[in-house]
């Protein structure tokens, strides 16, 4: 006798990864960055096995000679105008880029999560008082903040990281209030009072885990306008410093030899346009794997 | 409503250019000057007082219109913030009238043909506009239309009618084009959400023109929305302009707040930053405004606020 | 059916909606006519395809997935699917008006009421001064309980009940001679429901207009109609006057909706529904289509689509046991 087959039970996850899988570009998207991943990882590997053996010879070793090649066989994207070759530096390059606007929107994440469930739970006065400060944020455009910040303490990578994390906490503040505001009143929350749960272990256990998912969505898209910001603050001198490697601040040097070669300027560029496009492809895809209503 | 938030504004910037490191006294006499002379200015700053009070009194002259004196060149921060502040608004609002421009007709046309050819290429083509650092089209327009084609200047605001407009094209577009992407996506979602509610069907059943459907019912709900959008997308505007100003060389306030960085220049980023976070309020409040006039049912809710207000004032 | 007071003819009417998906049979051979002036009750379960057929009447099917496979509709002399998009504009909410089902939603949210109706006389009234037109409106707004002094107020300062009389005085403004009423209560309050319906039969009345009223309830239908049609997976299974079918029912289904109502008088133990669900329209039954529901179907039910049978002159049954009807009839 053949049993019958019984429902599949799905977690939540499996449905959204179902969901997610179905979108082809949304997937790409996310294998490049894993790619991206592996080989931000891979530098840091190499560079602690051989020592900064291949990151000083080949990465920022500068060979006069040769500047402002164009792309050739040796050399595929072409050298610099210090005639570092292009293609190394952009491999090393993707850790900055990657790992920073992670560590970024992280810490983020984690301080706009506390604020915003604490204003959203709490509410009343402290809400008043979290969010008014969080306005006060958000009516300095990103880049601006970010560069005051670095004004004044300085280009370290530190500073950089504390700037680009300031600016985007209101808008996780924000996401986390919203959804705490919607779940705190339903009845399980009530339920879960009733039985002596500690407004902490409410927080965490019940209602962060439904708030996840906007969370994530915002994150990913943050992570993207993170490392935008860091390129573009490398740009102006303002982040990262030569000689390490920053596609912004390649491209920053790439002003000055713009009639030089294409390569220069179209590379490092090309190096962004990818890793944001990835991540913007991979977080429209979240959305719509979230919460399937949402899409069109 | 907007007035604490902008005292709040200038606190945290104001704090955070407190904090920078170095002497400004140094900065303004140089190394050479002898440490009396050091001592006196910094007490000439009034670098010795505590912070609050430092900001009173930076607040108190604000107020009369005095944002103090530049460290690189002694002069006044408001005259040249003031002097540069034109530039950088024409470059803005070239900017959004691009974004606008484009931005609409496209999302429209994607929103009521879905699904087709069109509505997948502009999706596309959007997305990497989304994705494209502003920079880094900057660089590739100058590239291309300046160096390579020669049609248009790739550095400096042109004078003249025509040279001012030759000039603005490519800033403009480099400033528009990412923001300009965002509008498209906003409003296809809008006027989809727009067309698949029940009083188009309505409408439709009056027996009016397709055009009339799309102006005055569909346009005029999913306006709405994107209105709202654009007026928050003009932070990132400003900010871009920074890096827009530097590129193609345009004398505007981004570019003197970059180059004031650099040179450690406290009060000149400071009335900089200042001066930008203000405009960016004055937006949003001119946003919420025209939100208010579009919407009747803001209308309404102003319109009771405005009476339960009077109310109590004359209760 | 005498031809001199008939108003529109719907003849052998199919529709699909065609998704990448699967094909839904929306309406399967629709035939049907009305008379000027009369109420027409087309009543059925939800998805029955009684709003796809008042949307087909004014061709406001969208079109990507909807396709007119065959049929004709006369209307005025003419057959309405021949006749070009311009043409049909200057048919709808003109001599053929429609009113949908949610009032909350109807109503364009930031055009005043006013405004709003003036839209639909402007449309087929060119010819006609600002101010002529204007007044139009604002008679139209009386004629349905609403002081011309709130011409300039927005929907949402409207209850739902005062909303839904703006949609009728849209619908009739330009004094149709067919008005299609898509559940024009069901989104509504029962008090404010008869109120709404009464005042539709009287304007109705007063401006000779015929009506197709879709509704599932037979309550309604009971009150208001002249001539029922009930429509069962995209087909009309029968059609009559009121006292036909309330009366003298026959098909099973129909039976079936009628035992199924409660009643207030007689003393019921169960509610009798009828068992099973309406056929997906993506996969319909090859012959009757209330066939694997019936529980008098037969082979010849389940294999061919039953004719529809005339029992009397008013009255049409599509199933064979109306075959026997009319032998005996």
């Amino acid at each position: 006798m053949k049993t019958a087959d019984a429902k599949k039970q799905r977690t939540l996850s499996a449905e959204t990864w179902r969901r997610f899988k179905k979108n082809k570009l949304a997937l790409s998207g996310m294998i490049v960055l894993l790619a991206l991943v592996l080989i931000a990882l891979s530098t840091i590997v190499i560079d602690l096995v051989t020592d900064n053996a291949i990151y000083n010879n080949k990465v920022i070793k500068q060979n006069l000679r040769l500047r402002l090649q164009g792309p050739s066989k040796d050399h595929i994207f072409g050298l610099d105008e210090f005639g570092r070759d292009i293609f190394m530096r952009m491999i090393w390059a993707v850790r900055y880029s990657l790992f920073m606007g992670t560590i970024a929107i992280a810490l983020s994440t984690i301080v706009g999560v506390i604020l915003g469930s604490i204003a959203g739970y709490y509410g009343k006065v402290t809400d008043n008082i979290i969010m008014r400060f969080m306005d006060v944020l958000l009516a300095i455009p990103s880049m601006l903040l970010a560069t005051a910040i670095v004004a004044a303490l300085g280009t370290s990578l530190t500073n950089v990281l504390i700037a680009i994390a300031i600016s985007y906490v209101p808008t996780f503040a924000r996401t986390v209030r919203a959804s705490v505001l919607t779940i705190k009143d339903q009845e399980f929350i009530e339920a879960a009072r009733a039985i002596g749960a500690s407004d902490l272990r409410i927080i965490f256990k019940y209602i962060l885990p439904n708030s996840m998912a906007p969370l994530i969505v915002q994150a990913t898209l943050g992570v993207a306008g993170a490392i935008l910001s860091i390129a573009g603050l490398s740009f102006l001198g303002l982040g990262i410093q030569p000689p390490t490697p920053e596609w912004g601040s390649m491209l920053s040097s790439a002003r000055s030899y713009i009639r030089e070669g294409w390569h220069i300027t179209v590379i490092p560029g090309l190096g962004i346009m990818i890793t944001i496009l990835a991540l913007n492809v991979m977080g429209d895809g979240l959305r719509d794997a979230l919460d399937p209503r949402l899409k069109n | 409503m907007m007035i604490p938030v902008l005292l709040g504004v200038t606190f945290i910037v104001f704090f955070i250019m407190s904090l920078t490191p170095g002497d400004p006294a140094a900065i303004i006499l140089g190394d050479q000057a002898s440490a009396e002379s050091l001592a006196q200015k910094r007490i000439e700053l009034g670098l010795d007082k505590p912070l609050l009070v430092r900001y009173a009194s930076y607040m108190g002259n604000l107020f009369r219109g005095d944002l103090g004196l530049s460290y690189r060149n002694q002069l006044s921060v408001a005259e040249q913030v003031w002097d540069k502040f034109p530039n950088t608004a024409i470059l803005a609002i070239a900017g959004i009238l691009v974004a606008l421009l484009i931005g609409i007709p496209v999302g429209i046309l994607s929103a009521k043909k879905q699904y087709t050819f069109m509505d997948n290429s502009s999706m596309v083509l959007s997305l990497i506009g989304v994705s494209m650092p502003n920079f880094w089209l900057g660089l590739l327009l100058s590239l291309l239309f300046a160096l390579k084609l020669g049609w248009l200047p790739s550095q400096g605001m042109g004078s003249g009618f025509f040279g001012l407009l030759r000039s603005l094209v490519l800033p403009a577009l480099t400033l528009g084009t990412g923001v300009a992407a965002t509008v498209v996506r906003m409003t296809r979602s809008s006027m989809l959400e727009v067309i698949r509610q029940d009083y188009i069907s309505t409408a439709r059943a009056k027996g009016i023109t397709e055009k009339q459907v799309t102006n005055k019912h569909m346009l005029k709900n999913a306006l709405i929305p994107i209105v709202t959008a654009v007026g928050l997308q003009f932070g990132h505007l400003l900010g871009g302009a920074m890096l827009t100003e530097t590129i193609f060389s345009w004398p505007g306030l981004g570019r003197l707040m970059v180059d004031s960085i650099t040179s450690k220049d406290i009060p000149m980023v400071l009335g900089a930053v200042i001066f930008m976070a203000v405009m960016f309020s004055f937006v949003n409040l001119l946003v919420d405004i025209l939100y208010a006039f579009l919407d009747p049912r803001i209308k309404s809710q102003y319109k009771g606020k405005k009476a339960a207000a009077k109310k109590e004032v004359f209760a | 059916m005498s031809t001199v007071d008939e108003l529109i003819r719907i003849e052998n009417l199919t529709v699909h909606y065609e998704t990448d998906d699967a094909v839904v049979h929306a309406l399967n051979d629709i035939s049907l006519s009305m008379k000027k002036g009369e109420t027409l009750g087309l009543v059925g379960e939800t998805g029955a395809g009684k709003t796809t057929l008042a949307r087909s009447i004014l061709r406001l099917i969208p079109s990507p997935p909807g396709i007119i496979k065959s049929g004709r509709i006369f209307f005025e002399g003419k057959d309405m699917l021949t006749l070009s998009e311009a043409q049909m504009r200057s048919i709808r909410g003109n001599s053929i008006s429609m009113i949908f089902q949610d009032p909350m939603t109807s109503l364009n949210p930031v055009m005043s009421v006013g405004d709003q109706i003036m839209e639909v006389v402007e449309a087929h009234n060119k010819a006609l001064g600002k101010e002529e037109m204007e007044k139009q409106a604002l008679s139209m707004l009386e004629m349905v309980g609403i002081p011309a002094s709130r011409s300039h107020e927005y929907p949402h300062q409207f209850s739902g009940g005062m909303k839904q009389r703006v949609i009728i005085a849209i619908a009739l403004a330009c004094n149709p001679i067919l008005l299609i009423a898509d559940e024009p209560t069901t989104a509504l309050d029962v008090t404010i429901q008869a109120q709404v319906l009464d005042m539709i039969t009287a304007l109705k009345n007063r401006l000779n207009t015929a009506m197709l009223l879709i509704t599932h309830d037979l309550g309604v239908v009971a009150q208001n109609c002249d001539r029922v049609a009930i429509m069962y997976a995209g087909q009309i299974i029968e059609l009559g006057t009121l006292s036909d079918i309330f009366k003298r029912p026959t098909h099973p289904y129909t039976k079936g909706l009628l035992g199924s109502i409660p009643s207030l008088n007689k003393e019921v133990k169960r509610l009798s529904p009828i068992k099973g669900m309406m056929p997906d329209p993506t996969d319909l039954p090859p012959g009757c289509k209330f066939a694997p529901r019936c529980q008098y179907a037969s082979e010849v039910c389940k294999q061919d689509v039953p004719p529809s049978y005339q029992v009397s002159t008013t009255h049409q049954v599509r199933c064979i046991l109306a075959r026997e009807e009319v032998h005996n009839g």
